[in-house]
């Protein structure tokens, strides 16, 4: 049964009752996206356009022996074929990273993972690009593979990165924060300390729209136009620059609707390269886009974490230390799209929800021959895996300790009154009242009634598990003393243009992949000024049109962009208090406002609202000092802090015992974001990160064999949750606003997909609980469910 | 080789490749990039669109299949001005985000309400099992199918009326939380 539920107010346009500012309102870009007039990379095409096609290695590790490019180039609608050899002389064969290392755009020596990009060719149409693939003769000297990254510091394992000199292995970085001598202190006198290694497998983010390019490069004037699939596109302008050596002033990157990102179009890969030096080399627009393949065997994975966990607790249940050492799988290339100083992202922030008294946590990072990336699919910088350990230790712990984990849980919370609250690893949660919103879910759930199905279930030999899982996350990156990408601070610009009759355009740096800026950012200027939302145009994603800021991810476009916003619309706002105190010949300081106009203290007639000052301000009355005209201003915003978004959640499985199929019989949610701005987008952001987190938990793994081959790489093996695997969401909230951001909001696009996971695993554990099973890895199929009740839980390769 | 067909009530005739995909057609030739691709191997559905009312997957249909069949495109959905009740359910109830699969999943629902016009949520979440969603956690699209189906009639711009009210007296709605009754059947 469907309920068309409760609302704020009437979502149609032109009523009345429409909330001027936060509330539930249809989605502003929607006409266009239901009429199928939605603008994605694909269906661009500008006169005289090249289609792009990449040939890519069918092998994980190997010695490129020759190219023979003559066929390909004999084809009569091939203009250019394009290899690393070319890119040497161009000095592009290599590209720096996100994480300061470089990535080969075609291969020059070696191969290094399976769908690595060897060639590039430019015809007249797409069919004839990719006829022209099969014409290229390559030679490679096959190497062996390094496929397990626990083989990766082997004194024998193979080198990847040889090209790099001096490199005689293949760690990339090692890492730790806490007090390592505290922390063991504690586990020495500890009652009870329990001990786990999981595994979080490799994933991807598999956005429905994979990733492309259309590149224009005018000869005349030396300007790059780069139509790309970019959730960044200020920082591409500035890595461009830097990579293709074009001046930054003559790079232009549009980014246009994106049909889905999750994390995976952040970073800028070959394709996106090899597109501007296929524009630059044919003198014509070149178009690139990748096939679904293409997009799961190269572009950014997510994950890849090997983690050994370990709590120390009182026998009573009070959580005192955790520990954790973590081997990462970076793949060939450590192009990981995060913060400069945070190897690990955000992972440190694994303590949780809980009070302790020590945490140490050491992450080794490594080469192996699979696909570069790991920070993407909606992880808010590694809090997926953070949140993932320290949610199934406390599980492990529960189990141990025979208590409920509800009540391990509550028993542990950072209270209230200790926010803003110093973790053990360096983070300052802004607030949060977890007990509220745990007990909350429970209520929503009816815990009680389920743990007690639970019991009747089981004595008729039924597998019914209930899972919680309590997450807090930082996102919102972030102050600018602490965190930059490759050198790029992390605050965003917004600029905010009132016109003569009052309709506004707010332009900013963040770039919407169906998350709802061009209405949420209306929302907040409408809430500020009380323009309504339908007069307020959102300019996004043109940098010519836009102010720098570091893009959308690590769910920041809401706390840092969303406070650009609310801090620019209140610059106007007093600017424009200023011209209304001319206007109506007082002084500002005997002015009050309320939504959408000035009016005198006490005389509530006398007043003009923003529609009056903003013709005045354009128009011919004499303007106070300092005000030279228009009604327009700009900021950049640096938050003091991140925000740190939280939640309750509550899974409740069904596994059938002849099969090993988990199913979801219920999952209930309950988040909170601070200030909530449309209600209809942050559900939607939360159901979908639900079903990212029961893809993960059950079904979604790249997998390779031992020789490097990459067992994920078609939707026919890499498996995505469909209506069928995912059952009607139960949401809920709670209002805790951060204290630091100018609206209190904390961000939520990345929460559900954080704090589902254990959820869903840990419901899967506990309805194994007579069969013995105390952990078993993700994805929990039917094969490895049935392979734990059978005593034989399978870690994924 | 030469080929007719109708799409969106329209008659073309175009003269192609015969290795040419459907999808491609469509989109290339004909310039309706409303529907869309994403994956090789007929798995997403977002290139669903209707084949003499069928649902098929136009990246797995030859152009020379599809010749004298009636082809229609979320282009063809709305009338004019006045959008298809499954076009403004998806507005009134969040059923999309992205975009991307949008099309497909309304033209799979339009062929569903067509043969069934008051499905349950089973027969909706059925019908568009054949097509992911990476965005919405698909309980949106339900209820915009089932808006749709309760207003038959709505028309572009419409206030959409009765959008407040509860589809089935049986329904709870509790406080400020979208809490919905469990079928055990959904996903057996």
């Amino acid at each position: 049964m469907t309920v068309i539920h409760e609302r704020d107010s009437n979502p149609a346009a032109g009523d009345a009752d429409r909330p001027v500012g936060y509330g539930r309102i249809q989605r502003k870009e929607d006409p266009r996206f239901v009429r199928g007039k939605g603008h994605y990379i694909d269906d661009l095409v500008l006169p005289g356009m090249l289609h792009g096609a990449i040939l890519r290695a069918p092998v994980a590790h190997a010695r490129l022996v020759s190219i023979d490019t003559t066929n390909a180039l004999a084809h009569p609608k091939v203009l250019a074929v394009i290899t690393g050899k070319d890119l040497e002389g161009l000095k592009l064969a290599w590209a720096p990273t996100l994480s300061a290392d470089v990535q080969a755009v075609l291969v020059t020596d070696k191969v290094r993972f399976q769908g690595q990009e060897v060639a590039f060719v430019v015809a007249e149409d797409r069919y004839a690009a990719r006829d022209a693939l099969e014409l290229i003769d390559v030679e490679y000297d096959v190497l062996p593979p390094l496929v397990d990254a626990r083989k990766a510091l082997d004194a024998d394992a193979p080198v990847i990165r040889d090209e790099i000199p001096g490199r005689t292995d293949n760690k990339i970085f090692d890492w730790e924060i806490g007090n390592a001598a505290e922390t063991e202190a504690l586990f020495a006198s500890a009652d009870v300390v329990v001990r786990q290694e999981m595994v979080y497998p490799r994933v991807h983010p598999a956005p429905m729209e994979t990733c492309g390019a259309v590149a224009d490069f005018d000869a005349v004037n030396g300007k790059l136009t780069l139509y790309e699939t970019t959730q960044a596109p200020h920082a591409h302008r500035t890595l461009f620059a830097i990579v293709a050596g074009i001046p930054e002033h003559k790079i232009r990157i549009v980014s246009p609707d994106i049909g889905g990102g999750f994390g995976n179009k952040v970073g800028i890969y070959p394709g996106y390269i090899l597109a501007v030096v296929g524009s630059i080399v044919t003198g014509r627009p070149v178009k690139w886009v990748e096939d679904r393949s293409e997009n799961l065997m190269s572009t950014s994975f997510a994950r890849d974490y090997i983690m050994e966990g370990e709590i120390a607790a009182t026998k009573d249940g009070k959580i005192l230390a955790l520990r954790t050492n973590v081997l990462a799988d970076h793949g060939a290339f450590n192009a990981t799209a995060q913060p400069t100083k945070t190897p690990a992202g955000f992972f440190s922030i694994f303590t949780g929800s809980y009070d302790l008294q020590a945490a140490y946590c050491k992450v080794t990072g490594v080469y192996t021959n699979k696909a570069p990336g790991g920070v993407a699919y909606a992880c808010s910088f590694r809090v997926t895996e953070a949140v993932y350990l320290v949610e199934r230790m406390v599980d492990i712990l529960a189990r141990k300790l025979d208590m409920d984990p509800a009540e391990l849980r509550l028993k542990n919370f950072i209270k209230p009154e200790q926010f803003p609250y110093a973790n053990k690893t360096g983070w300052v949660y802004d607030s949060g009242n977890y007990e509220a919103a745990m007990r909350k879910s429970m209520e929503l759930a009816g815990y009680e009634d389920l743990r007690r199905e639970q019991v009747e279930k089981r004595a008729k030999g039924e597998l019914m598990g209930i899972g919680i899982s309590f997450f807090t996350e930082v996102v919102g990156a972030g102050p600018r003393k602490h965190f930059d990408i490759v050198g790029l601070g992390m605050a965003d610009g917004a600029e905010l243009r009132v016109h003569p009759t009052g309709k506004a355009v707010v332009r900013i740096s963040v770039q919407s992949q169906g998350q709802g800026h061009e209405t949420t950012f209306a929302q907040i200027v409408a809430e500020e000024l009380g323009i309504p939302p339908e007069n307020i145009d959102v300019v996004h994603g043109d940098t010519d049109q836009t102010p720098f800021g570091l893009g959308t991810y690590g769910s920041r476009s809401t706390p840092v962009s969303g406070g650009a916003v609310a801090l620019v619309a209140r610059k106007v706002r007093e600017k424009a208090k200023l011209i209304a105190a001319a206007m109506l010949e007082t002084r500002p300081e005997d002015l009050e406002w309320e939504k959408g106009r000035w009016f005198v203290k006490g005389d509530p007639t006398a007043g003009k609202t923003i529609e009056d000052i903003a013709m005045a301000a354009h128009g011919t009355m004499t303007l106070p000092e300092g005000i030279d005209g228009n009604l327009d201003a700009e900021v950049t915003y640096d938050p003091p802090n991140l925000t740190f978004p939280f939640g309750a959640y509550i899974c409740v499985v069904d596994i059938d015992p002849g099969t090993g199929h988990v199913k979801v019989r219920r999952f209930i949610a309950v988040d909170d974001c601070g200030t909530r701005i449309n209600p209809m987008i942050i559900e939607g952001q939360v159901h979908g990160g639900l079903t990212d987190g029961v893809g993960m938990a059950l079904m979604e793994i790249i997998e390779f064999d031992a020789d490097g081959n990459n067992l994920g790489g078609s939707f026919m093996d890499y498996l995505i949750p469909t209506a069928m695997e995912v059952p009607d969401w139960e949401t809920g909230f709670t209002v805790t606003p951060s204290p630091h951001h100018p609206i209190g909001a904390k961000g939520i696009g990345e929460s559900a997909t954080v704090g589902s996971p254990p959820a869903i695993v840990n419901a899967v554990v506990d309805a194994l609980a007579p069969y013995g099973v105390v952990h078993m890895d993700m994805p929990c199929t039917p094969a490895r469910v049935w392979e734990a009740m059978q005593g034989r839980p399978r870690p994924p390769i | 080789m030469q080929i007719s067909m109708t799409v969106n009530g329209n008659e073309v005739t175009s003269e192609i490749e015969p290795r040419v995909l459907l999808v491609h057609y469509i989109r290339e030739v004909l310039g309706l990039t409303g529907t869309h691709w994403g994956c090789d191997t007929t798995n997403c559905g977002t290139c669903v669109v209707l084949m003499d009312g069928q649902p098929v997957k136009s990246c797995t249909v030859l152009a020379a299949m599809a010749a004298g069949h009636d082809i229609r495109t979320v282009e063809g959905l709305a009338a004019g001005a006045t959008l298809d009740p499954i076009q403004q359910g998806f507005m009134e109830e969040h059923g999309l985000q992205c975009g991307f699969c949008t099309p497909g999943m309304m033209l799979t629902a339009r062929a569903l309400l067509d043969k069934n016009p008051h499905p349950d949520d089973i027969e909706i979440r059925k019908a568009i099992s054949g097509q992911i969603c990476r965005c919405t956690g698909y309980a949106t699209i339900v209820r915009s199918v089932q808006w749709a189906a309760a207003h038959p009639a709505a028309a572009a711009g419409a206030a959409g009326e009765g959008a407040d009210e509860v589809l089935d007296g049986t329904d709870t709605v509790v406080e400020d939380v979208a809490t919905e009754t469990q079928d055990a059947e959904v996903k057996a």
